[in-house]
């Protein structure tokens, strides 16, 4: 049993996109925060705070996390993905990025992080969605600028793409 | 729209849950999903001295089939359950209502006991546990109890949950060859229910069972009933409910959704 006394911070580790990372949190401290002020780690957006908007939204050991509904100490020892990992280096943009951008899936971009999070960890798992997958999927997202037919365009580009270059390493 | 401050138990045994509940009584909250909780603790609605985590608890994260009933551990997120190969035989109605529950993105994380704990009125899952006459598994330090749905469910966000008592599941009875139906309209999907409800064919006709109106979700048991003596309970039962105008629906529209939407799903599952 571990208790974390309410008035202290209490020493926080776990793996950020494959990385080991240590902070300091009280126990109040939500998942958002510790990511954004004491790691740095600005990707992760904070909009409505109470679960609702999903931009803050991300990976926790496989699983699709509101990092505001959760905190810093919950995922002590876990492993943790964010909008910084999706990139396969830091001047190049993945499939779903490339496609968001020919899209114009994005405008203000306050959004972006988590429908990418989200759309990543599904189309992972269901490579080839329909366009009702996705615009269910997008019901746990709130997006004011573009309307969402342009981010259901790009994911669904995105699978395409995923699919095809998948098929040619496994035919080998 | 910051958590207001809190000690935090991440509780290796159940021990150490229910010692943690039996000090701290109504000053202490289980942890599991987060996803009702969080959100209460982020807007300040819910201020606990103490907050038990009890997600690391191997013990809690079981369902199993017994006989004909199935349990389901407080530990068991609504996404386990949805993946569980056993769900549309063993629970066809809980199959049809799980994914009108919150997002995908909630989904993930949130427990089926936690949903039931928060009680709010138009949730899904206390509209289903009430449905099908389910249990809840109640235990503090020194005893478990066991609480029938519609004992369990005392008003909106209310419980017969003691302060020192942990829900340590539900059971949920295996109904063989019920036909169940489900509709739920809501602004969005996913979001919170207008109105919800539930049908099951019966051994002595149909049970339908109503969220998002009264205070509780409710069910109603009828025998095999047709055309206006169906329309008569249903405008009764719409009427005992309740209902009242908010910025979502008026009172109106709501008995009209029962009585619509029961009679659509009672016709469904007595076909």
């Amino acid at each position: 049993m571990t208790r974390l006394k309410a008035d202290a911070r209490h020493s926080v580790r776990f793996s950020l996109n494959g990385k080991l990372v240590e902070g300091e949190a009280e126990p109040r401290m939500l998942l958002s925060d510790f990511l954004r002020h004491q790691l740095g780690a600005t990707g992760t957006h904070v909009g409505c705070e109470h679960g609702v908007c999903g931009a803050c939204t991300i990976i926790v050991d496989g699983m699709l996390t509101r990092s505001c509904l959760t905190l810093a100490a919950q995922v002590e020892g876990c492993e943790l993905r964010t909008v910084e990992g999706l990139a396969p280096s830091a001047d190049r943009l993945g499939v779903l990025q490339q496609a968001f951008r020919r899209n114009h899936a994005l405008q203000c971009g306050f959004c972006t992080a988590g429908i990418l999070m989200s759309l990543d960890h599904y189309l992972a798992g269901n490579p080839t969605p329909t366009e009702a997958e996705i615009r269910d999927l997008l019901s746990g997202h709130i997006c004011r600028c573009t309307g969402y037919t342009p981010i259901i365009q790009a994911a669904l580009e995105a699978a395409a793409e995923l699919a095809s270059s998948k098929k040619e390493t496994s035919d080998a | 729209m910051k958590p207001p401050a809190f000690d935090y138990l991440r509780a290796e045994s159940i021990g150490d849950v229910l010692d943690g509940l039996a000090q701290q009584g109504g000053d202490a909250r289980v942890l599991a999903g987060g996803q009702s909780l969080m959100a209460m603790l982020n807007m300040r609605l819910a201020k606990p001295k103490l907050l038990i985590d009890i997600m690391r608890l191997e013990e809690l994260r079981k369902i199993q089939r017994k006989g004909d009933t199935v349990i389901i551990g407080a530990g068991v997120r609504q996404a386990d359950l949805l993946a569980w190969p056993d769900l549309v035989d063993a629970l066809p109605l809980v199959a049809l209502a799980l994914p009108w529950v919150g997002h995908m993105q909630t989904r993930s994380r949130g427990t089926i006991c936690g949903s039931l704990a928060h009680a709010d009125p138009s949730a899904e899952m206390p509209l289903t546990l009430v449905a099908l006459g389910g249990e809840v598994l109640l235990r503090n330090a020194k005893r478990r109890r066991r609480v029938a749905a519609k004992d369990f469910f005392a008003g909106m966000m209310l419980t017969a949950r003691s302060d020192d008592e942990l829900i340590e599941g539900i059971s949920l009875p295996v109904i063989k060859g019920s036909r169940a139906a489900f509709r739920e309209v809501a602004r969005r999907h996913g979001d919170f229910a207008i109105v919800a409800c539930a049908a099951m064919k019966t051994s002595t006709g149909v049970r339908l069972a109503v969220g998002g109106v009264a205070d509780v979700p409710t069910a109603r048991d009828w025998p095999r009933l047709e055309g206006s003596a169906l329309d008569d309970a249903l405008n009764a039962f719409a009427y005992e409910l309740g209902a009242r105008d908010d910025v979502h629906a008026t009172a109106r529209y709501r008995r009209d959704l029962v009585r619509m939407i029961g009679r659509d799903l009672i016709g469904e599952v007595l076909q």
